[in-house]
């Protein structure tokens, strides 16, 4: 029986071949954490008793959560990160004025590529697989493990496979179409299992890939993963300070299950609360009127998403009752938008416009929501209390959309607004 | 063990479970004052020490915060039992030590209130009340192993020794 481009990967760290439902312990190339996980891992990884780290090189420790800090507390959290760091001269502690969201960091950075295994104590740490490695969130207690061992252990994981074809039409990406998944499957339709991503992959930009595998964990999964192609290979020349291993599926794998995605068929995509399985089209809505719009985050905060934002809001005017918050993912993305002319029309628009942080999107910081407050966010996550107070809405849809309906003051279609 | 059920629906997230207001900091005892309570504003009250969760399908969705199941420790629940776990969260739990067991009937099986009683090495849940018994599938060996040593920390630091 061959083997999924998961499998395989794993296989090759294991030195053999590796059967789904098996555990392994295994090498890692790359360990994450941010400000609410990484201290909880440093205070275990003290209680293992090294006197080091297993490379210093191969561990990135990422505040962005609740950066710059926004109250004591998370300065002291902030410190106990800054000060590990410093102790195990670890290379990869990105500072504030320097950092960004750590999903959108990591691979700018050419911190993760093809073929590795990396493990972040950040459920979104499945973003990477759109560079055909594979990336897999885990806790704290994994994280500490990992730092001073260099293993982590997994059951190797089954996969359904994702047949992609056909083209995207305007005002249709990334977001839509793992929203659209979502939608299909619910929010355990891959527990335990990989989505790999296959077909037509050309029809999407390496950051539509980006977007579909940091949500691939919104449907259970451990990991998301795509194929490796041209423009995989044109994002990581770029950054690739080592090497790195391409990997391909075995013509005769095996899959729990086979989907296919017609691209063409795909509306704009919008999840209401409070789960992201919740999905409409765009054209199924109805009038919800919104408090509050946020363009950003692992998700959707790279300059695509930037780009299209500032191609809808120019010589626009954000809705008199919406406050429209945008913050760019990491400081490389802020820096262009800034150049390009982006953040002068989104302030001309009447937008916030933020340093990289997660912030609004789990509520932490920087928009906030209010009791009965409704938002429409290009964030992940529109779980109850998400944003803010327990009685807030949060919807999900993508930055076209967002953009627009900052603009409408509710949610409608970028078509209504061009 | 044993201990009282308390009963919650599907896909409950890790953002119930702990919000992330709260997450400023990582104290075990801090995190318990607000476990569940954007689900269960009377959970703090009702929990005693060795009662057992029980809950639906897919249980700690959302985010990798270990913050998740160290609340639940906390708070004094003893063992949770699911139809599903997210997978972040199932192995969140073992790593801290912290006993789960899936199994359908014994979530179709037991009402909140009922006094059920777990033999997690075997995988073996009484239903006390009912005078009801269903078995969940035991851990593969490598996992007793951490649960043994208490925990992943505990188990590298014998095997680092
Ligand atoms: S942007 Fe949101 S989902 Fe992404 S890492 Fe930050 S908090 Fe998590």
């Amino acid at each position: 029986m061959g083997l999924t481009l998961t499998q395989k990967i794993l296989s090759a760290k294991a030195g053999r071949e590796v059967k789904p439902g098996e555990l392994i312990e295994i090498d890692v190339d790359m360990v994450l954490g941010n400000d609410i996980t990484a201290p909880v891992a440093i205070k275990e990884f003290e209680k293992i008793g090294v006197d080091k780290v297993f490379d210093n090189t191969k561990i990135a420790l990422v505040p962005d959560h609740f950066v710059p800090s926004k109250d004591i507390k998370s300065a002291e959290q902030v410190n106990v990160m800054r000060k590990f760091a410093k102790k195990y001269n670890i290379v990869n502690f990105f500072e504030v004025g320097r950092m960004g969201i750590e999903h959108a960091l990591l691979p700018e950075q050419g911190l993760v590529l093809p073929g590795d295994v990396v493990i972040g104590a950040d459920s979104h740490t499945c973003t990477y697989g759109a560079l055909t490695c594979f990336a897999t969130g885990v806790g704290s207690t994994d994280m500490a493990a990992a730092m001073a061992t260099g293993k982590a252990w997994f059951k190797v994981p089954e996969a359904i496979k994702f047949v992609l074809k056909g083209n995207l039409g305007k005002w249709v990406s990334g977001k839509d179409v793992i929203l659209y998944i979502i939608g299909k499957i619910g929010v355990d339709g891959a527990l335990y299992k990989s989505m790999e991503f296959t077909g037509n992959i050309k029809a999407l930009s390496i950051d539509d890939r980006f977007t579909i595998a940091n949500m691939a964990i919104e449907a259970g999964a451990k990991n998301g993963i795509f194929d490796f192609d041209e423009i995989t290979e044109a994002y990581v020349k770029k950054r690739a300070k080592r090497e790195y291993k391409v990997f391909e599926r075995d013509e005769d794998a095996e899959y729990s299950e086979v989907i296919e995605i017609n691209l063409d068929d795909i509306r704009p995509q919008v999840a209401f609360p409070h789960l992201p399985e919740n999905t409409r089209s765009i054209d199924e809505v109805g009038k919800v009127k919104i408090d509050q719009v946020v363009i950003g985050s692992c998700t959707n905060g790279r300059l695509s998403d930037m780009e299209i934002a500032y191609r809808i809001l120019k010589g626009k005017k954000v809705h008199p009752d919406v406050r429209l918050i945008i913050f760019p993912a990491t400081q490389e993305i802020y820096l262009e938008c800034v150049k390009r002319g982006y953040i002068e029309e989104f302030i001309k628009a009447g937008a916030a416009v933020s340093t990289p942080t997660c912030g609004p999107c789990l509520g932490g910081h920087m928009g906030v929501l209010a009791k009965g407050e409704r938002a429409l966010a290009t964030t992940n996550r529109n779980f109850v209390g998400r944003m803010g107070h327990p009685e807030s809405e949060v919807y999900l849809a993508s930055p076209a959309v967002a953009a627009a309906s900052a603009i409408a003051g509710y949610i409608v279609s970028p078509e209504e607004v061009e | 063990m044993q201990g009282k059920a308390i009963k919650y629906g599907d896909n409950i997230d890790t953002d119930v479970i702990i919000p992330a207001r709260f997450l400023n900091t990582s104290d075990p005892k801090e995190l318990a004052e607000h476990c569940m309570e954007d689900l269960d504003r009377e959970f703090k009250n009702k929990v005693k020490e060795g009662d057992i969760l029980v809950v639906g399908e897919n249980f700690g969705c959302g985010s990798s915060r270990e913050h998740a199941p160290l609340a639940i420790k906390a708070s004094g629940i003893s063992c949770i039992i699911a139809k599903s776990f997210a997978r972040i969260f199932y192995r969140n739990a073992i790593n801290i030590g912290l006993p789960i067991l899936e199994s359908r009937e014994a979530v179709d099986g037991i009402e909140e209130g009922d006094i059920v009683s777990v033999d997690v090495d075997n995988g073996i849940i009484r239903n006390v009340t009912k005078g009801t018994e269903f078995k969940a599938q035991p851990f593969p060996e490598f996992i007793k192993e951490i649960i043994k040593y208490g925990g992943l920390i505990n188990y590298v630091r014998e095997k680092v020794r």
